[in-house]
């Protein structure tokens, strides 16, 4: 899709990037025990004797965190595996109190699907490709160590361990740091369409591990390294772009890739060496014995299919044969955030173009200057589309329109939002279709200005717009554009 | 007046529901008894009080005319590797040392709600891991049995469950809670010549149950007798949600079900558990046996289980490959023995929490079962020893086309001297041997005593029957209990 290249002192070199990315499965408990998956309550407080790895306690799976699972597997077109198995994957560290994670290895829930990406999704002359997905497969979130709370000890938070995630594997397709920030950001948008994941990094719901070789253009794979547990997509790119170089510049140098785990520092914007393979760990993976196989009815995945929502590229394609623009389209199905907000204005009864617009002009607009999100929108849906159906019916124009929001905008800050229909007629917005009137002012405006009306008979055309300026101004906005037009061109003749 | 040590399950039981002596009169007498049997070390923890509280619930409750539980009024050991909230529980370990559980298992809870009481917490190998009860952080238990020449040698009461089958064999208390991972229910059985069972792999809930290999490990009952054994199974026994391996199947009325009748059943005798170089004693056991059950009504046939040889092997493959991943959450943070040397970092605590806390048993097997996990061992141990394990389960399976239950040893040999067999880890493992193989199948086996060893110590008897038929399996084992005659009791020496 794109040609990115490092241009080293012994020529070209390609970059190799596959991911790793590692997303919370929404559940309201985790998954092998009844414990919240809250987030951002006090340190141990959503831990049960199961998640503190007490002796003689058992997991217990939760069909909700598979059933997640399986549904995005659907939703990438993946093959869903009906047998499937947790294995043990064994380790000693603090904030993994059984001293292994149910993981799985050997037989994942999910197997091979693949997601299409576009460079730039508002682009819809952007090219497209298919990035592999090797596998998703569920395992258990470890616990958070706190190193700043004690002079000598380090404190330990389980209040993460055991939450269920799923680890969604890529095969090694991606090949310019653009094309893996387009990946991360289309998977983001499938788990949110989906509802399976949130999606939101900054709480660490989702983070990637970067692995990254570089090789000349068509060669032998090189060695790769691992980035580790990189929390945001800028982040990630900026990671691969540095580790990338680093490699070209070690080979070219005369030295050799190690493989290694690597950690990104955000504020030096650099990788640095955590372990390398001579003491990573042997995680003694064995399929563990408290579990039963996972085994999925003809019941079980209908009802995940049935679940599903339209996804992205499906509502694009809908949208587009709509009406709207490719643009529009693109824009409104990038992120689930916007496409569920638009559908709940259609479903209000406005008309698709007229929504679509007025979402990404006025709102978005309005929403930056704010600097808000969507979700934060002091206008909802309902609120939105009385607005909009004022202009609709002729009630206000379009320029109306914006004063309006305007209004409702200002009222929201205060406290207390106007609806759009009282703004009307509070302050006397309804616009003119008096044709009196407004021949009137024409008259006016004409007789004031005989050169232009000279000029525009004698072929200026572009004119037409200063009258129709005048003329909106003299009735301060509130008269019918569409009669405006009409009555101009009848006296202009 | 009543010797209450001399009241199995069902007599208490039955005493107490007709009125014919308080449940605290019996708590009282066994209280006693434990307390003056230290020399035997059974016990870890005595709950005296606990014991006399479930008695004075049962005479309250029988007092007002509520229906009374299975083992109403009926005191009970214990094992050390069942949690039990407010009672320490230490798998007689030492890393467990002072660990008081919040929680109480399920098949513990099982039994109080039955209407047992509990005298005490139950010494064992540590982590259940040993056939001799040598390898317990708190001192080996001692068999009350002594050997016929006079000698005053003390015994092994096998193991893990040894301070289950010590207690009982001493009237201690009428019966004790087992677990069985590879013969820790029989074996002991066996050596102190009472009765136990392992259920099929699923009856018992694992829950709170400390763990060693957990696709392996089954709690049951130990006994004086059959019927006893049948009681308490079906107390412990049920569904439980809150484990995955658990049998969603309701508990059968085994008591009821009880009927040594054995016209139209066939009884396989395995070839394979007839070893070169057999114990006398053990083969003439094994032939009385099965003319006890000939004479019961059955019918004999040869049978061939050909992988048994692999059985051992595969099993200390298996077994300690779970339980070197089971034991890594006793690592000092969270729970029990931390051992925090000056300066010390994360890894240096677990090493030296780990070295302090383990036995040397439970670290031989540790380091074994991580051995066969590595990578690069994983398939040609790991890997093979399940085929093996799928294996042994098909041999059992063919077998059943020609026979409904087996008949074998419990054991290769009558209870050994404490001290004799320590020294060689594979000399012990082979107690085991007749065993493992319905431990891997996940099938019901049962010990029963057969008779007396030239030396004057009791004998075992093993019933081995198909998956979810522990009715039958009782069944042969009261057949048997009723032609043995056999009526030795340990002299009371302690």
């Amino acid at each position: 899709m794109s040609q990115y290249r490092i241009q080293g002192n012994t020529g070209e070199w390609e970059v190799v990037i596959g991911l790793e990315v590692h997303a919370q499965i929404t559940s309201e408990s985790k998954l092998f025990s009844g414990s919240s998956t809250g987030f951002g309550a006090e340190p141990n407080s959503h831990v049960s004797l199961v998640d503190a790895a007490m002796p003689g306690m058992l997991p217990v799976p939760n069909r909700e965190c598979l059933r997640q699972a399986v549904r995005t597997g659907m939703a990438i077109n993946a093959q869903i595996n009906r047998w499937s198995r947790f294995d043990r994957k064994n380790y000693f560290y603090a904030d993994l109190p059984q001293g292994y994670q149910i993981s799985q290895l050997y037989h994942p829930i999910v197997g091979e699907g693949a997601i299409e990406v576009t460079l730039n999704e508002k682009d819809p002359d952007s090219p497209t490709k298919k990035i592999g997905i090797e596998r998703i497969h569920v395992e258990q979130d470890a616990g958070k160590l706190m190193h700043d709370q004690h002079p000598t000890m380090s404190f330990v938070d389980l209040n993460r361990s055991g939450v269920a995630l799923m680890e969604i594997v890529s095969r090694p397709d991606i090949s310019s740091p653009q094309e893996a920030g387009a990946y991360l950001k289309k998977l983001r948008s499938i788990l949110r369409y989906v509802g399976s994941c949130d999606g939101n990094m900054e709480q660490g719901s989702m983070r990637a591990d970067v692995n990254v070789s570089v090789r000349k253009p068509g060669g032998e794979l090189g060695t790769r390294t691992e980035t580790k547990n990189v929390n945001s997509i800028r982040f990630m790119m900026q990671a691969i772009e540095y580790e990338a170089q680093r490699q070209v510049d070690l080979i070219e140098s005369g030295g050799a890739v190690v493989q290694e785990t690597r950690l990104f520092d955000p504020n030096r914007q650099e990788t640095r060496s955590m372990r390398s393979k001579e003491d990573a760990h042997d995680y003694r993976y064995f399929p563990d014995p408290d579990l039963l196989p996972v085994e999925l009815d003809d019941a079980f995945l209908e009802e995940c299919r049935a679940s599903l929502p339209e996804l992205p590229d499906a509502k694009r394609a809908r949208y587009e044969a709509m009406g709207l623009t490719a643009y529009n389209a693109a824009v409104l199905t990038a992120e689930a955030e916007t496409a569920f907000w638009f559908e709940d204005l259609l479903a209000e009864g406005v008309d698709a173009k007229q929504g679509s617009n007025w979402l990404m002009s006025e709102l978005f607009g309005a929403l930056n200057k704010m600097g808000k999100t969507l979700d934060e929108s002091p206008v909802n849906p309902k609120q939105a589309a009385e607005l909009l159906s004022l202009v609709a019916d002729g009630t206000i124009s379009g320029s109306i329109a914006k004063q309006v929001f305007e209004i409702m905008l200002e009222t929201a800050a205060q406290g207390n939002m106007m609806g759009a229909a009282a703004i009307v007629e509070e302050k006397g917005l309804k616009q003119t279709s008096d044709t009196g009137a407004i021949e009137a002012e024409i008259a006016k405006i004409m007789a004031a200005n005989e050169d232009k009306v000279a000029e525009y008979r004698s072929g200026k055309d572009k004119l037409f717009g200063f009258f129709v300026g005048q003329t909106m101004k003299a009735m301060q906005g509130k008269a019918n554009p569409q009669i405006i037009n009409d009555l101009l061109k009848k006296a202009l003749g | 007046m009543t010797d209450f040590s001399r009241l199995g399950v069902a007599a208490i039981r039955d005493g107490v529901a007709k009125g014919e002596f308080k449940a605290v009169e019996v708590a009282e007498a066994l209280n006693a008894r434990v307390s003056a049997a230290k020399a035997l070390n059974a016990f870890i923890v005595e709950t005296p009080e606990k014991a006399i509280e479930a008695a004075q619930a049962v005479d309250a409750d029988r007092a007002a005319g509520k229906p009374l539980g299975k083992m109403a009024g009926v005191p009970i050991g214990m094992k050390d590797l069942f949690c039990t909230e407010g009672v320490q529980t230490t798998a007689a370990s030492h890393i467990l040392e002072g660990f008081v559980p919040t929680y109480e298992s399920t098949v513990s809870a099982n039994l109080w709600k039955a209407g047992a009481g509990m005298l005490g917490k139950l010494n064992m190998d540590q982590f259940a891991m040993g056939s001799s009860n040598e390898t317990s952080y708190f001192g080996n238990v001692i068999s009350p049995w002594r050997r016929n020449d006079g000698s005053t040698a003390a015994l092994a009461p096998g193991g893990s469950s040894g301070g289950s089958s010590s207690a009982i064999a001493a009237r201690l208390c009428p019966a004790a809670t087992g677990t069985d991972t590879g013969g820790s229910i029989r074996q002991p059985a066996a050596f102190v010549g009472i009765s136990g069972i392992k259920p099929t792999y699923g009856r018992c809930s694992r829950w709170g149950v400390v763990a060693f290999a957990s696709s392996l490990d089954q709690a049951g009952p130990m006994a004086r007798d059959v019927r006893d054994c049948a009681i308490m199974l079906e107390a412990m026994a049920g569904f439980d949600p809150k484990d995955s391996t658990s049998l969603d199947l309701p508990v059968p009325a085994w008591e009821a079900g009880l009927n040594s009748d054995l016209k139209g059943k066939r009884i396989g005798i395995p070839k394979e558990y007839r070893l070169d170089g057999i114990d006398e004693d053990i083969a003439k056991m094994w032939d009385n046996g099965i003319a006890w059950l000939k004479d019961a009504g059955a019918e004999i046939v040869d049978i061939s289980l050909p992988h048994t040889k692999y059985a051992l092997p595969a099993y200390y493959i298996i077994a300690p490959a779970e339980a070197s991943s089971n034991l890594a959450r006793y690592d000092g943070v969270r729970f029990g023995l931390r051992d925090l040397p000056e300066g010390a970092g994360l890894q240096d605590m677990y090493a030296a929490t780990r070295a302090a806390g383990f036995g040397e048993e439970v670290r031989r097997r540790i380091m074994i079962g991580t051995y066969v996990l590595s990578a690069g061992f994983y398939d040609a141990y790991y890997t093979q020893a399940q085929k093996v394990r799928a294996l042994i389960a098909r041999d059992f399976e063919n077998a059943w086309a020609s026979c409904d239950l087996i008949l074998a040893p419990t054991a290769p040999s009558a209870a050994f001297g404490l001290g004799e067999k320590n020294a060689d880890p594979l000399s012990m493992y082979l107690n085991d041997v007749f065993a493992v193989p319905a431990s891997l199948a996940g099938l019901p086996a049962m010990s029963v005593p057969g008779g007396l060893s030239k030396e004057g110590l009791p004998l075992g008897l093993q019933v081995i029957g198909k998956a979810l038929d522990e009715q039958a399996v009782l069944n042969a084992g009261l057949a048997i209990e009723q032609r043995s005659g056999f009526t030795a009791e340990a002299g009371e020496w302690w």
